[in-house]
């Protein structure tokens, strides 16, 4: 029997879960190993190949390489480990958080201040919020995008 | 006898522990959140415990995917304050108390529990951002925090979590084995994270306010009401990482109205604030009634 899993209808959502664990194994505990000052040196010298050290899929370093935390995601990577990449890069939590959404920072900061994204639209997809997957990227790049694209 | 004081239930953002450990707490974006707690850290000046019991969540820091425990008390001596990536926050150490700790770790096992007993690990910003809002800056070297700290650290981080009603019943267990240890302790128990805010994806920056409020309302007035609503709300209300409020109903559930014919517990400090960096801040208080001083009148 399939396991109960009621989480997949969210927009923009990714829930952590044992087969995302599973998936995600080496990229997250490749984050996990810069909290080492020392890993995070060596990291910084030359990126390809401490991820090399790693038994990752190539995407996964890829992904990392690329700072595309919703493709870390999307392989396998939990937020609170990718924050470790983050980290090293003396990003905040609101910088790496921002950055999965298209906005600028001073436009994700911007919404925060405001009071936040509403639920409104965005608790199933198919609704019409501004997490759904017909709106991204937010902000001015996909204002740009959608102007291209007309 | 051992007895449950109050409980202390407030968010315990990353951002906030940098921003006073950066002195930028009197800046126009911080000033009102701290505002908040004004009340909290004259509370606990105050009401001083002799242990606070810290529920909180370890984020990938103490336990990797190595390991990953639903339910981790930790009986050690002290915890050293972890290097998350930016270097460790500059604040005391964490004593623990182990006596009491071991004690609670037996008592819940017995009552079918299945805890993880952790005698070595770090803490990181879930266990001592709660510590600095409610105690204010402490110098790393100089300075101790007030009194002995148990961690307990509660899995969100890989789901499935516990449910609702596992961590209400938890603390309902939790209050049961402090209440038969024989030292005669003031214990505190906080609940820590939430409130809601998600971190990852499109939807990235989900505050939801009448849903948080909801929450803080049955908090207080319905805990048992609160503990069925399922995981799945939590994340389509309060955002994927929202589901850290699971952990507030263990604190609740170690009050003493929750078991026995009691009056709700005393609220003496209720504060709600948008945002701390993708994060909505809650903050309660909430005391027991002294009812050993009222059995005490009754006898007489």
């Amino acid at each position: 029997m399939a396991l109960e899993k009621p989480y997949l209808d969210v927009p923009g959502t990714i829930i952590f879960d044992a087969e995302q664990s599973r998936k995600g194994y080496w990229l997250n505990q490749f984050c996990v190993s810069l909290m080492k000052a020392d890993n995070r040196a060596r990291f910084k010298a030359n990126e390809r190949a401490y991820l090399d050290e790693w038994p990752m899929s190539e995407e996964q370093k890829q992904a990392v390489l690329a700072r595309d935390l919703n493709w870390c995601m999307r392989t396998g990577g939990n937020i609170y480990f990718l924050a470790r990449i983050g980290a090293t890069d003396g990003k905040s939590f609101q910088q790496m958080a921002g950055s999965m959404t298209g906005m600028s920072e001073d436009e994700y900061r911007a919404m925060m201040v405001a009071g936040g994204r509403s639920a409104e639209g965005n608790r199933y997809l198919g609704e019409d919020g501004d997490a759904q997957p017909q709106h991204q990227p937010q902000g001015h790049a996909g204002r740009d995008a959608q102007a291209k694209g007309h | 006898m051992a007895r449950i004081t109050a409980s202390v239930y407030t968010s315990h953002v990353p951002a906030i522990g940098a921003a006073m450990d950066l002195g930028k707490t009197h800046e126009p974006y911080w000033q009102p959140m701290f505002a908040g707690y004004d009340f909290s850290r004259q509370w606990l000046r105050e009401n001083t415990p002799d242990v606070i019991l810290m529920v909180y969540n370890d984020h990938a820091t103490a336990f990797s995917l190595d390991m990953i425990p639903t339910f981790a008390l930790g009986t050690a001596a002290e915890y050293q304050v972890a290097d998350e990536g930016w270097g460790p926050r500059p604040v005391p150490k964490v004593i623990g108390h182990p006596e009491l700790a071991s004690h609670i770790a037996q008592s819940v096992i017995q009552q079918d529990f299945d805890l993880t007993i952790v005698n070595k690990m770090d803490v990181d910003h879930g266990l001592t951002v709660p510590l600095s809002l409610m105690c204010g800056e402490k110098d790393p070297v100089k300075d101790a925090w007030p009194c002995p700290v148990i961690p307990l650290a509660v899995n969100v981080v890989q789901y499935p979590v516990p449910s609702g009603m596992r961590c209400l019943n938890l603390g309902r267990a939790i209050r049961k084995a402090i209440e038969s240890y024989d030292e005669d302790l003031k214990v505190q128990i906080w609940g820590t994270g939430g409130m809601s805010h998600q971190l990852q994806g499109a939807r990235a920056g989900l505050i939801n306010k009448a849903w948080d409020n909801r929450f803080l309302d049955l908090l207080i007035e319905n805990p048992v009401g609160l503990a069925e609503i399922p995981h799945i709300e939590y994340v389509r209300e309060a955002g994927s990482e929202g589901i850290e409020l699971v952990m507030w109903l263990i604190a609740r559930g170690a009050m003493a109205d929750v078991d026995q014919a009691r009056p709700l517990p005393k609220v003496v400090h209720r504060f709600y604030h948008v945002p701390a960096s993708n994060t909505a801040v809650g903050h309660l208080i909430m005391e027991n009634p002294v009812q050993r001083l009222l059995d005490k009148r009754y006898q007489l």
